[in-house]
């Protein structure tokens, strides 16, 4: 469980880190490293060059205004969650965070890193999804705006340039006197889920998110649907499958029975905030 | 008088190095960069034919010294590794070659041995052999193996290693003639030891001397050290093995030699230099060893009030591709699966089956999980059957107070008659259900039933034979400083051996705690020893040590009543100084008597110097006469007729979810017999660490392998080892002493206890929260579902 061989890059600048980037194709962006590094050490990715963009203090950054919470690359899902502003701002930013993986992961693990990683089993990516949020990359062609519905591709594949580094997303805040609830089984506490739903109640408009039940991080309009009814409403969209851990039946069952309870939530949570 | 450590909660000595980061563990060895480090290259697949190996691509990298493959090693290295514990009824055992031959028979089998600069090199050269396979149907799982379509061994005909059966009558006649039968069909999955280190080993070869030394994690350093030498044709006398701190075995690592450990000190000799093997987690879940996977169909026959009068067991036990550990695991389940209770007749047969998987060999409970729910899960049908109490008709089965020793009828693991020392099973019941509130429960569960909430309440009873000879020894030295210095051979993982070794010597010696030091596991200070497993250290090596700390204190007394001109009975000794009873200014403290021990003409110290105004011996003699030896010293051995049993009881509450079927855990609760305790703080941690490793086996934990005999989850990630977060939050835990008549002390063994009555005990409980029979463990949320499915009106 060693890695490959490959060149080590620690720019200073964010031009320096895009243009080392753009000079090897093969090259990766290294954030937090906790989903590139075990990946590495089992060799299962090899690439030429590691840019590690640590050093970069540019994208360390979390910024609430009006309208969005703006989270830069380097900003550790620890320093989101524990952020007053941004739990004020967007509630469900830090529902869901608390249950990405363990402290010590959260700790090194960024926000942004977990994005672009494009696993429809991880949270944020469904929450960015739900929110309707966007991710800013840049290049040495410059930059653009990647709203979260053209972002995932399927599963770990997002459609970031190979010479691209997301810098910064933004989930928009919530709107006064909606409701959001986020819940999740998972086998152990901090594990991938099984399933999980994230939902938001604004005025009569119901959508939920849904994490582990799709190839790419999946919303369903639950508006409308009487409760009682959404679990199936929700499982007509979605396509839980089968791993060593859970059935795609269970799985199913998941989804039923989270969906109505958390919906039910965040319709409860409505002008509460 | 000194206090008495012996049953005080004295604090772990080795907890400051561990907690701190302090422990140095192997991979903590020779760390300079002149180490040489290894790597295996393991079969991809679970069944094979090696056509050939290219290896020319690897020694043109740069950092790699060496590589080796079967066709390189020759002699004892080219044979089969040894089969450990032979027994007449594996009638088929096979063992693994250090590096494959012609063949692999799992997934994870070494193939190819590489040495470089670090391991990121030697890893590099991995990638770089060129394997050709011919690659064979693989037999993965006990159904497989029993229809044996195809066969692990050409050579091994319906893939059975062994058959073997026991019994003490005609169980078919009995159960035929009972008033009431039942039938069960059991399943338990595989799961692993898996400790936080995995293997490693580190060995030097010195030229100038002619010497080999190994560092290995291990649960048997004279073991390690004897095979070594044979495999590498060396003399006993030029191979030390010292086994350092060791991160967890839990029975992995008694088994021996793992390929590595010959390997690496045939490539430190080779090469001339330091290397160093340390295995990484994906290694130690696809080439070590696991275990606890077992068929089961029991039939039972018994009476109006669940007395069992016939109980047949017949089982399937996976052992995996190979049997280097002999049949230990099917043998302890066929015996213990006993328990506490005494049928009138009992048979058991067992096949050993072979299967292209990792082998098996014994994992904290060694089969007693098995037993235990074989036992439990019959106890429980028997009860429901009956409409009777689940705790009565428990206790209208035990073996009673008065009834011990008992002999069950069997022989057990170690050759010797199944003869329980001693047991209080009605008293330990009694406790059990006023800690759990087992009387209490039905009012519980109805109230939560009319919130809608689904509550459970199980219980499952074990014995354990722990304490197997055939011996351990010990070492207790009186240094001129009046500091003690113990060393027993068998090694230590963590248990906390050098408290409470440390707590008998100052016990017998009337020495300070803290002027004890223990040394476990190092060749060069006790060339004589087993190992530890089989919950053993504690009865064997603390009762050598008892004994060997007997004789220097014997020494201790003859010395100082010589210089005091005293009678030995009318001495005393109190924080290491001996005086007169009486007369408290006529003492030497033991540094001194260690001086006068050894008939030296030099002075280094303080101590020798104080010993100069005393006169020892009979100027007459030699200064050494005959039949005494100079130093202050005890040495004894300690070797026991046969094991002695401790028991237990455990009972938990669960709630299961009525939507998502989760399961969690209200209440756990224990009562432990091990006779005396020396420590009941360590007891209570073997207690906690064991029942945590029980909640991942009944819970979480299985070796998911598909059917072409690859490990699915050979990762913490998809291996759900328990986090503190899934297992319970407070363990109330209560004792029994019932003291074994067989050692010294009083003493059993506490070490696997908490584990075994885990799959038996969450399945009762799991039960009856949900009124489903649960026959098979583990169990997952999405298993219970698809039960519940089943199992609709």
């Amino acid at each position: 469980m060693k890695p490959a061989p490959f060149a080590y890059h620690r720019p200073s600048t964010l031009d320096e880190a895009l243009a080392t980037l753009a000079a090897d194709p093969h090259a990766k962006v290294l954030a937090g490293g906790q989903s590139l590094v075990p990946l590495l050490s089992m060799r299962l990715a090899q690439p030429s060059a590691l840019v590690d963009i640590n050093g970069l203090a540019e994208l360390d950054t979390i910024l609430v205004d009006q309208s969005v919470v703006r989270i830069g690359a380097l900003a550790r899902h620890a320093d989101v969650l524990a952020n007053p502003a941004v739990r004020r701002a967007q509630p469900l930013v830090a529902l869901a965070l608390s249950h990405v993986a363990h402290a010590t992961i959260r700790n090194r693990g960024t926000t942004v890193g977990s994005l672009v990683h494009a696993d429809a089993a991880a949270e944020m990516p469904v929450v960015l999804t739900l929110l309707g949020g966007s991710v800013r990359v840049a290049s040495v062609r410059g930059q653009r705006d990647i709203p979260a519905a053209e972002l995932f591709l399927g599963p770990l594949e997002s459609s970031l340039a190979p010479d691209e580094i997301a810098v910064s997303a933004d989930f928009p805040v919530l709107p006064t006197g909606a409701g959001v609830a986020f819940e999740e089984v998972a086998r152990r506490h901090g594990d991938y889920a099984l399933c999980g739903v994230a939902a938001v109640a604004d005025g009569d408009t119901i959508r939920a998110g849904f994490v582990s039940v799709s190839d790419v991080p999946t919303v369903v309009d639950l508006t409308g649907v009487p409760a009682g009814e959404r679990g199936e409403a929700a499982l007509a969209q979605l396509e839980p499958q089968a791993d060593i851990h859970a059935t795609a039946a269970y799985r199913s069952q998941l989804v039923r029975v989270l969906t109505e309870r958390v919906v039910e939530s965040a319709v409860q949570d409505r002008g509460v905030a | 008088m000194t206090t008495k450590l012996m049953g005080q909660g004295v604090q772990r000595v080795e907890d400051q190095r561990f907690l701190r980061g302090q422990g140095r563990y192997v991979d903590d060895v020779a760390v300079d960069p002149a180490t040489l480090h290894a790597a295996v290259l393991r079969s991809p697949h679970a069944h094979a034919r090696i056509v050939d190996i290219d290896v020319d691509a690897v020694l043109d990298l740069e950092g790699v010294h060496a590589v080796w493959t079967h066709d390189d090693l020759t002699g004892p290295m080219a044979e089969p590794l040894p089969l450990l514990i032979p027994h007449p009824t594996l009638t088929h055992g096979r063992t693994q070659y250090a590096l494959a031959k012609d063949e692999v028979n799992y997934a994870g089998e070494a193939v190819a041995f590489v040495v470089a600069d670090d391991r990121y090199v030697a890893e590099d050269a991995l990638d770089a052999i060129r394997v050709t396979y011919d690659v064979l149907p693989p037999v993965v799982g006990i159904d497989a193996a029993r229809a044996a379509d195809q066969l692990v061994h050409d050579d091994v005909p319906g893939n059975i290693g062994a058959r073997m059966e026991q019994s003490t009558g005609d169980a078919q006649a009995a159960i035929a003639q009972a008033p009431h039968r039942l039938a069960l069909d059991l399943t338990v999955e595989r799961s692993a030891c898996t400790p936080m280190e995995g293997r490693g080993t580190v060995a030097r070869w010195d030229p100038d001397t002619n010497r080999m030394q190994v560092w290995t994690s291990t649960q048997s350093s004279t073991g390690v050290r004897a095979v070594v030498a044979v495999k590498l044709g060396l003399d006993l006398g030029q191979v030390d093995v010292i086994t350092p701190d060791v991160g967890g075995g839990f029975g992995v690592k008694i088994n021996h030699p793992w390929p590595e450990e010959l390997l690496v000190p045939l490539a430190a000799r080779a090469l001339g230099r330091t290397v160093k093997f340390t295995e990484d987690r994906r290694e130690h879940f696809i080439s070590s060893a696991h275990e606890r996977g077992q068929v089961q169909h029991i039939e039972v026959g018994f009476d109006d009030d669940g007395r069992l009068l016939g109980l047949d067991v017949e089982f399937w036990h996976d052992h995996g591709a190979y049997t280097p550990y002999g049949l230990i695991v099917p043998i302890i389940t066929s015996t213990q699966l006993l328990g506490p209770y005494k049928p009138e007749v009992y048979r058991v047969v067992f096949e050993s089956l072979y299967t292209n998987t990792v082998m098996v060999t014994p994992y904290r409970g060694a089969g007693r999980p098995q037993g235990c729910f074989a036992m439990e899960r019959t106890m429980d049908a028997i009860a429901a059957y009956l409409g009777k109490d689940r705790a009565e008709v428990r206790a209208s089965n035990f073996i009673q107070p008065d009834e011990f020793p008992f002999d069950q009828g069997l022989i057990f693991q170690d050759g010797r008659e199944l003869e329980y020392d001693s047991g209080d099973y009605p008293a330990s019941l009694e406790k059990i259900k006023a800690l759990v509130g087992w009387d209490e429960f039905p009012a519980f569960q109805k109230e939560m039933a009319a919130l809608g909430r689904k509550v459970g309440i199980g219980l499952a009873c074990y014995v354990e034979g722990t304490g197997v000879g055939p011996y351990e020894g010990a070492h207790v030295h009186i240094e001129t400083t009046g500091k003690v210095k113990v060393a027993t051979g068998l090694t230590t993982q963590g248990q906390g051996h050098a408290t409470v070794f440390a707590q008998l010597v100052a016990d017998e010696l009337g020495v300070k705690f803290e002027d004890v030091e223990v040394v476990t596991g190092d060749t060069r200070r006790m060339p004589y020893a087993v190992g530890t497993f089989a919950s053993r250290a504690a009865v064997m090596s603390g009762s050598a040590i008892h004994l060997a700390a007997k004789r220097a204190k014997e020494k201790v007394l003859k010395i100082a009543a010589d210089a005091l001109e005293a009678s030995e009975d009318d001495l005393q000794i109190v924080d290491g100084v001996v005086s007169v009873k009486g007369s408290p200014g006529t003492s030497l403290d033991l540094g001194t008597i260690s001086v006068l021990s050894n008939p030296l003409r030099y002075a280094f110290d303080e101590a020798s110097k104080a010993a100069t105004q005393f006169s020892v011996g009979d100027p007459g003699k030699p200064p050494v006469p005959e039949d005494e030896e100079p130093g202050l010293e005890g040495r004894d051995f300690y070797s026991p007729e046969r094991a002695t049993f401790a028991s237990g009881m455990h009972a938990v509450i669960v709630e299961t979810d009525p939507d998502t079927a989760e399961i969690k855990i209200l209440k756990y609760a224990v009562v432990h017999d091990c006779g005396r305790l020396i420590n009941p703080m360590i007891v209570e941690g073997q207690i906690h660490g064991g029942v945590a490793q029980g909640v991942g086996g009944a819970l979480y934990e299985r070796m998911a392998y598909d059917e072409d005999g690859q490990l699915q989850n050979a990762s913490f990630m998809d291996f759900l080892m328990p986090y503190v977060t899934e297992i319970p939050d407070g363990i109330d835990i209560d004792h029994l002493e019932t003291p074994s008549p067989l050692n010294p002390l009083g003493i059993k063994g506490a070490g696997e206890a908490g584990v075994i009555p885990s799959a038996a005990v969450f399945a009762a409980a799991i039960e009856d929260a949900e009124r489903i029979p649960i026959t098979a463990m583990p169990i997952s949320p999405s298993e219970l579902f698809h039960l519940r499915q089943e199992h609709q009106p």
